[in-house]
């Protein structure tokens, strides 16, 4: 008989900029080694996944990042307190660096996790991209950290227009001229803070891979994606899982190189040359993750099989020739149910 | 004082405006304040209530109603404002 | 009958939004009492508003300080950063835990010898040195750190007429990757000012290099740029003794460590990210263990920590004086607690907590001071239970800097108090008053009567 595992997870804002937590539950649900059991982790009462009976079994709300960890670690002993939680996948990018942090305590509690080492999740922070580059021998476009557009004389040399400005932890936005720099430093910086990041402008197709690392360099798992359809704001709508060896061997390459533990997503662009950038690495598990479980890698699963100190076996191939097209949906709520999560925080 | 009729309260202090689909939460006191008002009382009487029931002057709970009572008019939730 | 405890009503408005960066900080839990002793006591006997020290805190953290670095390193000395805190028995405090003085101004110099600080024991940096400072410390045999080439001739001078040898270091500033850098203070690692600088002293025969100190920037959230820092040090050291054959005595890598607090605009909140001082502690260390010194001759590590070790150990009471709706709705709440005193309220979100139990009902609100002018803002936003005029409130992390920056104005500086390890509260600044002004005030014979 198959174990049962209750899994908190977080994310559960299924909306047209998704987070992942809807998908990576549909992984869970649809585990061989375990039957999961859903606890539900919302900061905003309006999470579509809340609402989702059918695939979570109970949500708690909890704090923002900004509250700080203790409040975070005091809400988190509470729900376990009343769900004993065997494992937590934590998804939404803000919390990450809260939830390492708490993963010593939240495993002495029974709480497991499988998360990058904080020198990697700060080591591929936008910031830290030339260097994490060079250091392990990746190709990534070049980029400078300003804190004025005065700096950017210094490096014009350097750069052809377009490029790309991004903020510290999210927003991009690309500069065709100095006026529009100028627009998108203030624009960005006004909600992120400094440093802004210009970064080279790459022509090509967008790819993404996702994956998990053993934190010994060993990949267990690695699918590669190239998104079919984006949207306005960035965020692909239909992707297809491809075979590219170019692509598995830069993401066999990056997990060996840098250990990496747990799941991640690495956004890259593939130029006319046909050479692959490394643009971004999300230390977590991405919102099309259910195309990974399509094709036969049950990245969720794994997480938290590895999170148990289970024993797993590498994931090494994957049914080609699948495709994922997302679509939205809308349910039908009675305001009980909003007013119950709204003033208990809980539903 | 006309509080809107529809209003919907429930006991967990949960507001809900069928008429704009806006919610609020209200706290406990709040509850009662909007309880009274549905039964017409003018905020003189509603002063007495909450001055014999809680501990605390009169004139911190004039003060506060009636800033309690300005938030229900920003929010709509009280239809005109006919001096009770 | 008992009446119910009285809470003012509230209705909020669900705003339905998804997760993104700005959630509200919540610091729930009330601080009701500060080493055993309860807020409403001090408020009631000491007024309010007042700044509470904990002696506990400070000589905690001072300990867990040098633990972190003497359990890695074997030479290491501390110097209380004058600048920080001076008030005398934080100062004495310091001392009585072994830490040397550290000063930046002839004021701040004098502080350290009244509070009988050897002058060997005292570290003389910053811009501003006169003659006379220059003089005072040569004659005590104090240490300077020569931050310009002005003061260098100064000294020069003033020690070849004392017929002393002046004990010196230079300051050096330089690229540790971090921004922005502080290149106004000292003499340039990177385009050789500094070598000349070290050329300048060792050729001079009334000034004996002791050692080399440097200090990168403040509030710093890297580690790392300590280590590139101390690595730069330990170069310029052995450059000097291969050159000249000369040891210097000492290292000191300066001050700058962050605190717990939440620097506005940042994310997550300082208690989570600023490093630990066993953090730091390891960067530097390990940089000049693994450089070329030679074991047996590693030189003495000092450091000037400030806010590190005091910060916390600082509290600010105050209570509300009033409750007011803005125009566009929100709630502002005004303290009596002015930016006047809490200065570092323009750079950090402080935390802010009630000092009494309430319930969970919440409410975003502007904190403002008590002061008649606009920029009296104490924090732009916050979510703070249900507060009534009278109610306290204790503002967190407030040791450093504030007692030595804050400004008389409008209305009269507040008493300190220091709670001992016992638990017993001293009061260790008297609360100004109107005669304290009137005495350093003179006005001319002809302005002394008028007629209404």
């Amino acid at each position: 008989m198959r174990p049962k595992i209750k899994i908190g997870v977080t994310g559960l804002n299924a909306i047209d900029n998704p987070g992942p937590g809807v998908a990576v539950i549909r992984g869970l649900l649809e585990a061989s080694s375990f039957e999961a059991s859903i606890i539900g982790l919302a900061y905003e009462s309006l999470e579509p996944g809340i609402y989702m009976h059918d695939i979570v079994d109970r949500t708690y709300q909890i704090p923002y990042p900004t509250s700080g960890t203790d409040l975070l670690l005091e809400r988190l002993t509470y729900i376990h307190e009343k769900e004993s939680l065997d494992v937590i996948i934590p998804n939404f990018d803000a919390e990450l660096f809260s939830f390492i942090k708490l993963e010593p305590k939240l495993k002495k509690m029974g709480i497991n996790m499988f998360m990058p080492t904080l020198d990697q999740f700060e080591e591929r922070l936008k910031v830290n991209l030339p260097k994490f580059g060079k250091k392990y021998n990746i190709n990534v476009p070049k980029s400078e950290s300003i804190y004025s557009v005065a700096d950017f004389r210094k490096h014009k040399d350097d750069f052809e227009w377009p490029i790309v400005v991004k903020g510290k932890h999210y927003d991009a936005k690309i500069a065709y001229n100095k006026d529009q720099l100028q627009t998108h430093f203030n624009k960005i910086s006004a909600k992120w803070g400094l440093p802004i990041i210009i970064q080279e402008f790459k022509h090509g197709s967008e790819f993404n891979v996702t994956g998990v690392g053993d934190g010994n360099g060993n990949t267990l798992s690695a699918v590669p994606m190239r998104k079919q359809y984006i949207t306005e704001i960035g965020k692909a709508w239909g992707g297809i899982a491809i075979t590219d060896s170019k692509l598995l061997d830069l993401t066999h390459h990056f997990i060996k190189e840098t250990k990496w533990r747990g799941a991640f997503e690495l956004e890259l662009m593939k130029n006319k040359d046909g050479k692959f950038y490394l643009l971004e690495i999300n230390p977590r598990i991405p919102a099309w993750v259910y195309l990974a479980v399509g094709v036969g890698q049950n990245i969720p699963e794994l997480i938290v099989n590895l999170a148990l100190g289970n024993e797993v076996e590498p994931i090494t191939t994957f049914k080609a020739g699948k495709m994922f097209i997302r679509y939205s949906w809308e349910m039908i709520v009675d305001i009980e149910e909003f007013e119950k999560i709204s003033t208990t925080g809980e539903l | 004082m006309n509080i809107n009729k529809n209003i919907a309260v429930s006991d967990s202090g949960f507001v809900f405006n069928p008429t704009t689909g806006e919610s609020y939460t209200v706290n406990p006191i709040g509850v009662e304040i909007i309880e009274m008002l549905k039964q017409e009382k003018s905020i003189n009487e509603i002063n007495q209530v909450l001055i014999g029931r809680y501990n605390a002057d009169i004139v911190t709970i004039d003060k506060d109603v009636s800033d309690f009572i300005n938030l229900l008019k920003l929010y709509s939730l009280i239809e005109n404002q006919n001096a009770a | 009958m008992d009446k119910f405890r009285y809470e003012r009503p509230l209705i909020k408005k669900l705003e339905s939004s998804m997760p993104n960066k700005f959630g509200m900080r919540t610091e729930y839990a009330p601080k009701t009492h500060i080493d055993g002793v309860a807020v409403a006591d001090l408020i009631s006997k000491y007024g309010s508003p007042v700044f509470v020290l904990s002696e506990k805190t400070i000589r905690s953290n001072v300990r867990k300080a040098r633990k972190a670095f003497e359990t890695r390193y074997p030479k290491v000395q501390f110097a209380w950063s004058y600048k920080t805190n001076y008030m005398d028995a934080v100062c004495r405090t310091f001392h009585q835990e072994g830490s040397w003085a550290e000063v930046v101004s002839g004021f701040e110099y004098d502080k350290a010898i009244h509070n009988g600080v050897e002058g060997s024991k005292i570290i003389f940096n910053g811009p501003d040195k006169s003659d006379d400072d220059l003089h005072k410390a040569i004659s005590n045999n104090s240490i300077i750190h020569i931050d310009h080439f002005d003061e260098f001739y100064a000294i020069k001078e003033i020690a070849t007429n004392l017929n002393i040898t002046a004990k010196v270091a230079i300051r050096v500033n330089m690229d540790t990757g971090i921004y922005p850098m502080w290149d106004r203070f000292g003499f340039n690692f990177e385009n050789g000012q500094a070598w000349d600088a070290l050329n300048k002293i060792m050729r001079s025969d009334v000034m004996e290099l002791v050692g080399l100190h440097t200090h990168i920037g403040t509030f710093m959230l890297s580690p790392n740029a300590y280590s590139v820092a101390a690595y730069k040090l330990a170069e310029l050291a052995i450059g000097v003794r291969e050159k000249y054959n000369h040891e210097v005595n000492y290292i000191d890598m300066g001050g700058g460590f962050a605190s717990n607090n939440t620097l506005k605009g940042g994310y997550l909140p300082g208690v989570d990210i600023s490093p630990s001082i066993n953090e730091f502690a390891e960067a530097i260390t390990s940089a000049l263990i693994n450089s070329n010194f030679r074991p047996d001759k590693l030189p003495l590590l000092i450091l000037e920590t400030g806010r590190a070790l005091v910060d916390d150990a600082g509290f600010l009471l105050g209570s509300v004086l009033s409750n007011k709706r803005l125009s566009d709705g929100r709630r502002s709440t005004i303290l009596d607690i002015g930016v006047n005193i809490l200065f570092t309220s323009f750079w950090y979100d402080h935390k802010i907590t009630p000092a009494q139990p309430f319930t969970q009902y919440t409410e975003e609100t502007v904190l403002y001071g008590p002061l008649c002018m606009n920029i009296d803002v104490i924090r732009e936003q916050i979510s703070l239970p249900l507060l009534n005029k009278g109610d306290h409130v204790v503002i967190h992390n407030v040791g450093a800097y504030n007692m030595t920056q804050w400004m008389q104005f409008i209305t009269l500086r507040p008493k300190i108090v220091m709670i001992d390890i016992d638990g017993k509260p001293h009061v260790i600044r008297e609360g100004e008053s109107l005669q304290n002004l009137l005495d350093v005030e003179k006005v001319p014979e002809h302005l002394e009567k008028f007629e209404l």
